[in-house]
């Protein structure tokens, strides 16, 4: 009996949880639980990666920052869910997390039947080949019959596919649940090439024995535009995170950064009094405080120095900056105004 | 007159004593059993020396980088770097004394339930088991009593490995007797759903459960409820583990005689107050033995839990070995790691076949 | 008043909410209901939540283009076939995996769990070694053991170990020759088929005769010779119809004949040696179970031991040794699932991890891959349980 009302009661006080839960309600239990609980990568270097304290770092975790930064006015309320590829959507559809910040391509099927919102594109990417130098080989159309170590459930795999077809080549997959587990299986000569986002070739490629015995190939395969994901159906969540990252751009192009964030208080340029939330619109519509992008400034900085800190060329990736350079650097970065 | 002249003796019975009757008897018995014997012995030749040659006398104990392993054999120096990670995970390294002190406790507390002469172990069990959890939950956790808070996610190693595995089994023996007693219910209905509930959960790969758990349990429920992953990932492990166990208690609720059944309705006992005094008692006691077996499985089990990103002992193992600065370390890794389960589930497994003998009482049938 | 009730010939009837029957309806009604209201919150939450972040719902996903390459397939399949299909081509490599790991493993158990009771010191000892330390160490971590530090580090393909130019050991897998079957082989075929039922027949005739007038058949022999011989005169009457396929180094990688993966040959090899150690117990604890008399009883018939063996310790210790065999082979089943620690593209990695992340449909996923799971073990045990009481009728 104990059973049954044990039961009932546990059903009763759900459903009146239930009724108390609203759509669109993510802000508002992001703020009640204290933190953003964001889904990151279990371990990329240069894009999140953890310490062996546990401190998370990297591009990606950034954006996880900014948003906890805009929210709280903290950068450090976040809680990191180290998810794989194949994790990942689930857990975001799920509502384990509240936001993916995880090397992700935006296509249209996850954009549409996945139930995900893109927030926009923190770094610009396309698939390359990782091969040891001693195979010799020095194009990816010298790769008829190789076999390719991947992660699993990315667009990688379906990218690599499209690939050999289109080339009329044939090719073995060997996918692996972790990135650590396809750079080990490389490194033991499981496969001859790895295949992935350039930038995480150049990531994977310093955890070898000896980074300096493979290369990369001068083949790009696909466009990947990576960047932050939310859930559908919650509007005002998204445009938090999307503009996020768009402060961070914008914070780059006027010349804002963590260093003179508060001298820059008492600029006069409009724009960069509205970006910091000085004047315009401020906070309102995204139901933030008002200086919600001045928090992200002083905590994370703007796109160049986390760019810069995590992949650029004071990072061990030393990736320049290329096609992620703002728009009016030559890149494709290009953030909407603040106003 | 002839003298006797005695027969010479028999030469004596080839001896079946010492050392050499015992090699006769046991290893050179027949032709057949010679040939095997030596297989084997030259099968141990070639396997052993070189192990023991690789793991212990050419390899390197001490130091604090790759560059102390010199000698070509294990090395053990990169278990001894990370050691403290394969114990407490990413626990801060001032607040070790809190684990340590929670399984002191625990030991202290468990001692006096092996001692013969101890008669109280009736309330001591309970304490260990509704009272001690609390402690050790505050104890990890912090966050009270002047402790700092210290978050589930850098929870990990053997800590986390010993923490689930207790969890799962202390909290799915309720779930499992209850279970077990509706599977033998003469209720139809109550009989069924037992049944379903019990053979689904055994059905399944615990890996797709924890996969459920771990990120598509939030889609079942309300929006907006969060619980922490390791709850989930305990959630997952209680409700697989409770179907074994109600199978476990069966056997044991099986091998009561219909005769204490029946003498408990003829005092008339209604059905809770027989269970609870005359069987449940009885049956607990023979089943100590599958409990321990079930505990045994389960603590291999949580292994699994790394799949969904925690990091148990072999998921702090498995993080280590891909450490740029360790590679090439996995087999000391690898071994490491089994060594410990191996001492913890030998012991509990030859424990519970010393409980199983003196058990051995005129119950079973 | 006990007294009053006493002397009454027919007993009170007791109110109706304390009789048991009443209670048994009531508390059963509770339950139906209590469970309907779960399953019913669980579904309409689920609903709602799918249906406000979007997601797509239903089946029709599994006749969508996959668009992705698997790395091993027992049907045919390229990245153009559907979703559909990815579910059975993990499904059969699934069945693969165990259904090897269960031959293996079985024959592992039997020969070990006789070796345990060994009158060989040695032998009695190395059996006992190897269950005690196999089956105190997770499966997870042998499976990773097998894969990431044994085999991993064998040598790259173009310096493979080889025997004769045919049979080809590296880091890519196990190479071996495959038989390619020309015109004519169906006779071959053919030939087995008859030699099968010959066999068949056969041993019934002998097994009648040998009731019927003691005279024992060299059954084993003569259907060897039959099982061997048939197709063998079939082979060469039409002129050895089969030619054999050799692996070779082309490019990257070794081409033609057959190739055991790593990845399946690591799982195969953890699945079995663990799961073997189980078995083993099983089986010594079955042997031990049967009593000493009866090999007693047997000798003194007369009986050598290996007939003892085989006709009657083992008939007797199956009995004990079957309902444990089912419920290994039942794990062994489920822990295939590891696979995707390693990568060995099973139902779990291909389907519920790969289709499932590409679809973004996780609750039809995981319910189809938990509903194979089921099946399998549904399968299983109700066979075993047919096998057991086929057993079981033979007691008396």
């Amino acid at each position: 009996m104990k059973k049954i009302y044990a039961i009932a009661s546990a059903v009763a006080l759900a459903t009146a949880f239930s009724t108390t839960a609203q759509a669109g309600a993510t802000l508002d239990s992001v703020k009640k639980k204290g933190f953003v609980q964001c889904g990151v990568s279990t371990g990329l270097a240069g894009f999140s990666s953890a310490d062996d304290k546990g401190n998370w770092a990297g591009l990606d975790v950034d954006i996880c920052r900014a948003v906890a930064a805009a929210v709280f006015g903290s950068a450090d309320k976040v809680k990191y869910s180290p998810l794989t590829a194949k994790e990942r959507f689930t857990a975001l559809q799920s509502g384990e997390v509240d936001m993916l910040s995880r090397n992700t391509t935006w296509t249209l099927t996850r954009d549409t039947s996945l139930g995900l919102n893109f927030a926009g594109v923190n770094y610009y990417d396309g698939q390359g080949f990782l091969v040891a130098k001693d195979l010799g080989v020095k194009s990816a159309l010298e790769l008829d019959g190789a076999s390719f170590c991947i992660q699993a459930g990315t667009t990688t795999e379906l990218n690599l596919a499209d690939y050999f077809r289109a080339n009329k080549m044939s090719y073995t997959p060997i996918t692996f649940d972790k990135s650590d587990e396809t750079v080990k299986a490389f490194e033991a000569g499981r496969c001859d090439a790895l295949t992935s986002d350039q930038s995480q070739l150049y990531a994977l490629r310093i955890q070898l024995k000896d980074p300096g015995s493979a290369m990369v190939l001068p083949e790009v395969i696909s466009k990947e535009p990576l960047g932050p994901v939310v859930a559908q159906g919650d509007d005002e969540w998204f445009n938090i995170v999307r503009w996020s990252l768009h402060a961070m751009l914008n914070a780059e192009e006027l010349g804002v950064n963590s260093g003179n964030v508060a001298k820059m208080m008492e600029s006069k340029d409009p724009n960069i009094r509205r970006l910091l939330g000085l004047e315009g619109i401020k906070g309102k519509g995204l139901g933030l405080q008002d200086g919600w992008a001045a928090s992200i400034i002083k905590d994370v900085g703007n796109y160049s120095e986390a760019f810069e800190r995590n992949v650029g060329m004071s990072s061990p990736l030393k990736i320049a900056r290329g096609q992620n350079a703002l728009w009016n650097k030559g890149g494709l970065q290009y953030a909407p105004p603040i106003r | 007159m002839k003298e006797h002249v005695p027969h010479p003796d028999l030469p004596p019975p080839i001896t079946n004593v010492g050392v050499i009757g015992w090699l006769r008897t046991k290893l050179f018995s027949t032709w057949l059993n010679a040939g095997f014997t030596l297989l084997a012995a030259y099968l141990i030749y070639l396997t052993i020396p070189p192990l023991i040659d690789w793991a212990f006398i050419k390899a390197d104990w001490f130091g604090d980088s790759r560059e102390a392993c010199t000698s070509g054999g294990a090395c053990w120096v990169f278990v001894n770097v990370r050691f403290d990670q394969f114990m407490y995970g990413l626990y801060p390294a001032e607040e070790y004394w809190r684990i340590n002190l929670a399984f002191g406790l625990l030991v202290l507390l468990a001692i006096p339930l092996f001692i013969e002469r101890f008669h109280h172990k009736g309330i001591l069990a309970a304490v260990i088991l509704f009272i001690y959890p609390i402690v050790a939950y505050y104890l990890f956790a912090g966050g009270s009593f002047g402790l700092e808070a210290i978050d589930t996610s850098r929870w990990g190693g053997l800590t986390l490995t010993l923490v689930l595995s207790g969890v799962g089994i202390v909290a799915s023996l309720p779930i499992g007797i209850v279970l077990a007693l509706g599977r033998r219910s003469k209720m139809p209905i109550v009989k069924s759903v037992c049944v379903v509930f019990i053979e689904f959960w055994r059905g399944v790969p615990l890996i797709t459960v924890l996969f459920m758990v771990s990120v598509m349990l939030p889609l079942f429920l309300p929006e907006g409820s969060h619980f922490d992953k390791l709850l989930r990932a305990m959630i997952g492990i209680v409700l697989f583990q409770s179907a074994y166990m109600a199978e476990v208690v069966r056997g044991g609720l099986a091998a009561i005689p219909k005769g204490q059944y029946e003498a408990a309705e003829a005092l008339g006992l209604n059905y809770w107050k027989s269970i609870g005094l005359i069987i449940l008692p009885q049956a607990l006691k023979l089943v100590i033995p599958g409990i321990v077996n079930t505990f045994i499985a389960l603590f291999k089990d949580t292994t699994l839990v790394l799949i969904i990103g925690l990091f148990d002992l072999l998921g702090m193992v498995q993080t280590a070995i891909t450490d740029s600065n360790w590679l090439g370390f996995s087999i000391e890794g690898y071994i490491f790691a089994a060594l410990i389960f191996w001492i913890f589930c030998f012991g509990m497994s030859r424990y519970s076949q010393s409980l199983e003998r003196k058990l051995h009482t005129g119950h079973a049938r | 008043m006990a007294d009053e009730q006493q002397q009454e010939s027919t007993p009170a009837q007791a109110a109706l909410w304390r009789r048991p029957a009443f209670r048994a309806v009531v508390f059963q009604a509770l339950l139906v209901l209590a469970l309907c209201m779960v399953g019913y919150y669980l579904f309409t939450n689920t609903l709602h939540n799918l249906e406000e972040r979007g997601i797509s719902t239903g089946f029709g996903f599994l006749s969508l283009e996959a668009g992705f390459g698997i790395l091993q397939s027992l049907i045919e399949y390229s990245e153009t076939h559907t979703y559909g299909r990815t579910f059975f081509v993990g499904l059969l490599n699934t069945i693969l995996v165990s259904g090897l790991g269960i031959i293996l493993a079985t024959l592992i158990g039997f020969v070990m769990g006789v070796a345990r009771l060994s009158r060989n010191w040695l032998i009695a000892r190395i059996a006992t070694v190897y269950i005690e330390t196999f089956r105190n160490i997770p499966l997870l971590l042998q499976i990773m053991f097998w894969y990431f530090a044994v085999l991993q580090p064998l040598p790259r393909p173009k310096q493979s170990l080889s025997v004769g130019e045919s049979f080809f050991l590296n880091n890519r897998g196990f190479y071996l020759p495959s038989p390619v079957l020309e015109e004519g082989f169906w006779l071959v075929m053919v030939a087995i088929a008859v030699a099968i039922v010959t066999v068949v027949v056969l041993a019934r005739w002998a097994h009648r005769r040998q009731e019927a007038t003691g005279q024992q058949f060299h059954t084993v022999y003569v259907s060897l010779g039959i099982l061997i011989g048939l197709p063998l005169l079939a082979f060469l009457a039409m002129g050895m119809p089969l030619s054999w396929d050799y692996p070779a180094l082309k490019g990257f990688n070794f081409k033609g004949g057959m190739v055991i993966i790593p990845e399946l040959a690591a799982l195969l090899m953890a699945l079995s040696i663990y799961t073997g150690a189980f078995i083993a117990e099983a089986v010594r604890s079955g042997i031990l179970a049967v009593s000493h008399g009866q090999t007693e009883a047997a000798y003194s018939l007369g009986l050598r031991p290996g007939v003892t063996l085989r006709l009657v310790i083992i008939p007797q210790a199956l009995r004990v040794i079957i309902p444990q065999l089912t419920s290994q082979y039942l794990n062994l089943t489920k822990n295939s699932s590891l696979a995707t620690a390693i990568g060995y593209p099973d139902l779990v990695a291909v389907f519920a991890g790969t289709t499932l992340n590409q679809t973004g449909q996780a609750v039809e996923v995981i319910a189809m891959t938990m509903a194979v799971y089921l099946t399998i073990s549904l399968a299983i045990s109700l066979f075993m349980n047919w096998y057991n009481k086929r057993k079981q009728l033979v007691e008396r």
